[in-house]
């Protein structure tokens, strides 16, 4: 507990609670409309979901499509046990959470040790693959209710209430990511996310931080499963297809890659835009491919590189990676 | 053992449509090494231009089959063009999410045009059956068969032969040696992708013939089995290609055949299963070259 938040963070923590405060308040005086508090409540299962998947695409350089599997195998587990448990709302709440993180990560460990000599394209192709495989079982598992999916996960009450749950659960995650990503471990996974062979002659383990990174990855997508099997009631396997996953790398991708903050803003933004964009919702999705396809190149083509190194202030872009090792490796 | 036979039958079918579509992955990755993962959508779009041409054109099957390979010969060389070429040089991370973003592109296109229906187009490719002995084989099973046997053996000559096919054997091997010894890599890839999508829009008329049917998110599950078809028989092999799409079409096949009813829902998981032991296993596949990876 030497010093759990430098200021930076600190600030954005604040920010958020008192988004928190005001939203509650907002909330509970009846400000807002059913469907906006619908999308708040989804809001906050998309920022933990798009927070993970950051861990490995902005720290660790890899980029993984199974986010989705993660996230069901989560929602799964700590729905099953919310509906068969019959504890008080808030210890299950609060078991459920810890339950569905922790069979996330098992998942996100054995899939990770499997996959140890992927990079690149085979591992995001490997890494939807097990998505994929992951919704395909809870298919079939009786218990989990087939195809029809998983009914009856109890409310946390009302919508006032819902939110005061929910975004608790942003906020943790958020203090602990950012702290984990500015740890020792943290600094070592983005080493190897910048040149893994230089990481690994100064004797980083690249093995042992490639599981870590997934798993820890994996236990934060299972709690966001968790959050949205409460959210919305019940589960079913149409929800967890690879969309979802893509959906995720989007708002990782417009929040900047590595940048925590950057995807609480993109995820709140791309869960909030049907609402805002109320007459143009049809084109949403269009508009998001076009504005990935623009930001790539724009972001990664050499000489647009260049140009923007000459034009614009360094200031602007200081925490975005440095130049000189994005050829590197990836 | 009539049913087995029938089942093997499928699965050669199936096999053979997904071999053409793996062609196209494994010549991209091979040459140009990105993993397109919009080729399983540039199929999708060949399909609704059969849908436009043959159905509501009225204009014949040949017609149909002409415009869906130019269409998506076209989309191919466009898509590479705009998307792919400015990143280049750029990191295999930035090309993958770029990649991504035309798949999602086009399956929203696709979705604002023609909406989620599904497009029934029953009466594309008609065929009579017959029997060899015990055996039923479908008219078109044979079409398919003949056509990717054909595409894959000009395919492999092509490549062996011909200048063009050449060089992009050279860039395969090694982009900057062949840029020293006068090959225009530019020009190579776009040839490249000129010639795997055109083989995306004759898979997709093939694909129709079969199904008979056509919606947006056609491609994409359909292209990530392909895809796993040309990993399996090792990516940048030819034969390869050809080899994995009809063992995954023969497992998944056997696999829907005598799964028991309560696994059924997740036969599609079957491909993805494959995928995963063949990439964990052995990522060069089965008639493929191990790389070393050199500082």
């Amino acid at each position: 507990m030497k010093k759990l938040l430098k200021s930076k963070s600190l600030i954005f923590t604040a920010v958020l609670i008192i988004a928190y405060i005001l939203i509650s308040v907002l909330i509970d005086q009846g400000k807002f409309t059913r469907s906006q508090q619908a999308i708040m409540l989804r809001m906050c299962s998309n920022i933990i979901l798009a927070m993970s998947l950051n861990l490995v695409v902005g720290s660790l350089g890899e980029l993984s499509l199974g986010h989705a599997g993660f996230f069901c195998a989560g929602a799964y587990a700590g729905g099953y046990f919310a509906v068969h448990a019959g504890l008080p709302l808030t210890v299950s709440f609060i078991i459920a959470l810890i339950i569905g993180g922790i069979v996330g990560a098992i998942f996100g460990f054995f899939i990770s040790s499997s996959i140890l000599r992927l990079r690149g394209d085979y591992l995001a192709i490997v890494t939807l693959a097990y998505g994929e495989l992951i919704r395909s079982f809870a298919k079939i598992i009786p218990a989990l209710g087939g195809t029809r999916g998983l009914i009856g996960v109890p409310s946390l009450g009302s919508r006032g209430d819902q939110w005061m749950y929910m975004f608790a659960v942003v906020i943790i995650t958020f203090v602990l990511i950012s702290n984990f990503t500015r740890s020792r471990h943290g600094r070592a996974i983005n080493s190897i996310r910048d040149n893994a062979i230089a990481a690994q002659s100064i004797g980083i383990n690249i093995n042992r931080y490639k599981v870590m990174t997934f798993t820890i990855s994996a236990f934060f997508a299972g709690m966001a499963g968790v959050v949205f099997a409460f959210f919305k009631g019940n589960v079913e396997p149409a929800d967890f297809t690879y969309n979802l996953s893509i959906e995720a790398l989007l708002m990782v991708v417009f929040g900047g890659m590595g940048n925590l903050v950057g995807s609480i803003i993109a995820a709140a933004g791309i869960t909030a835009l049907p609402e805002i964009l109320r007459d143009a919702a049809e084109y949403r999705l269009l508009i998001y491919a076009i504005s990935l396809i623009l930001l790539m190149i724009f972001t990664s083509n050499p000489k647009l590189v260049e140009l923007r190194k000459r034009f614009v202030p360094k200031t602007l872009f200081a925490s975005r990676r440095k130049e000189g090792v994005t050829n590197g490796n990836a | 053992m009539q049913v087995f036979v029938n089942f093997i039958m499928d699965g050669l079918n199936l096999g053979s449509v997904y071999a053409l579509v793996a062609l196209g992955y494994t010549m991209v990755y091979g040459i140009a090494k990105m993993l397109n993962f919009a080729h399983g959508d540039v199929i999708m779009v060949g399909g609704y231009t059969i849908y436009i041409v043959f159905l509501q054109k009225d204009m014949g099957i040949a017609a149909a089959v002409i415009a869906s390979v130019l269409i998506c010969s076209v989309l191919g060389f466009v898509i590479e063009k705009l998307a792919y070429r400015p990143l280049r040089n750029a990191t295999p991370l930035s090309v993958l999410i770029t990649a991504i973003g035309v798949s999602y592109l086009l399956q929203n296109i696709a979705l604002l045009t023609f909406t989620s229906e599904l497009k029934l187009i029953s009466s594309f490719i008609k065929l009579p059956t017959f029997n060899v002995g015990p055996v039923r084989i479908e008219g078109i099973s044979v079409l398919i068969w003949i056509t990717t046997l054909v595409i894959m053996v000009s395919l492999n000559n092509f490549i062996q032969k011909t200048k063009t096919g050449k060089a992009m054997l050279a860039v395969s091997e090694d982009r900057g040696a062949a840029q020293l010894m006068g090959i225009d890599v530019n020009k190579t890839i776009s040839i490249t992708f000129l010639i795997g999508s055109a083989l995306a829009g004759l898979a997709s008329a093939l694909y129709i013939a079969k199904y008979q049917k056509i919606e947006p998110y056609t491609g994409s599950v359909f292209g990530i089995k392909a895809f796993a078809a040309a990993v399996f028989g090792g990516i940048g092999s030819i034969p390869g290609a050809a080899l994995g799409g009809i063992l995954i079409g023969l497992i998944e096949a056997l696999a829907i055949g005598y799964l028991p009813d309560s696994i059924r829902p997740a036969s599609d998981g079957v491909a993805f299963a494959i995928l995963i032991i063949m990439l964990v296993l052995k990522p060069s596949g089965m008639l493929g070259k191990t790389k070393i990876e050199k500082v």
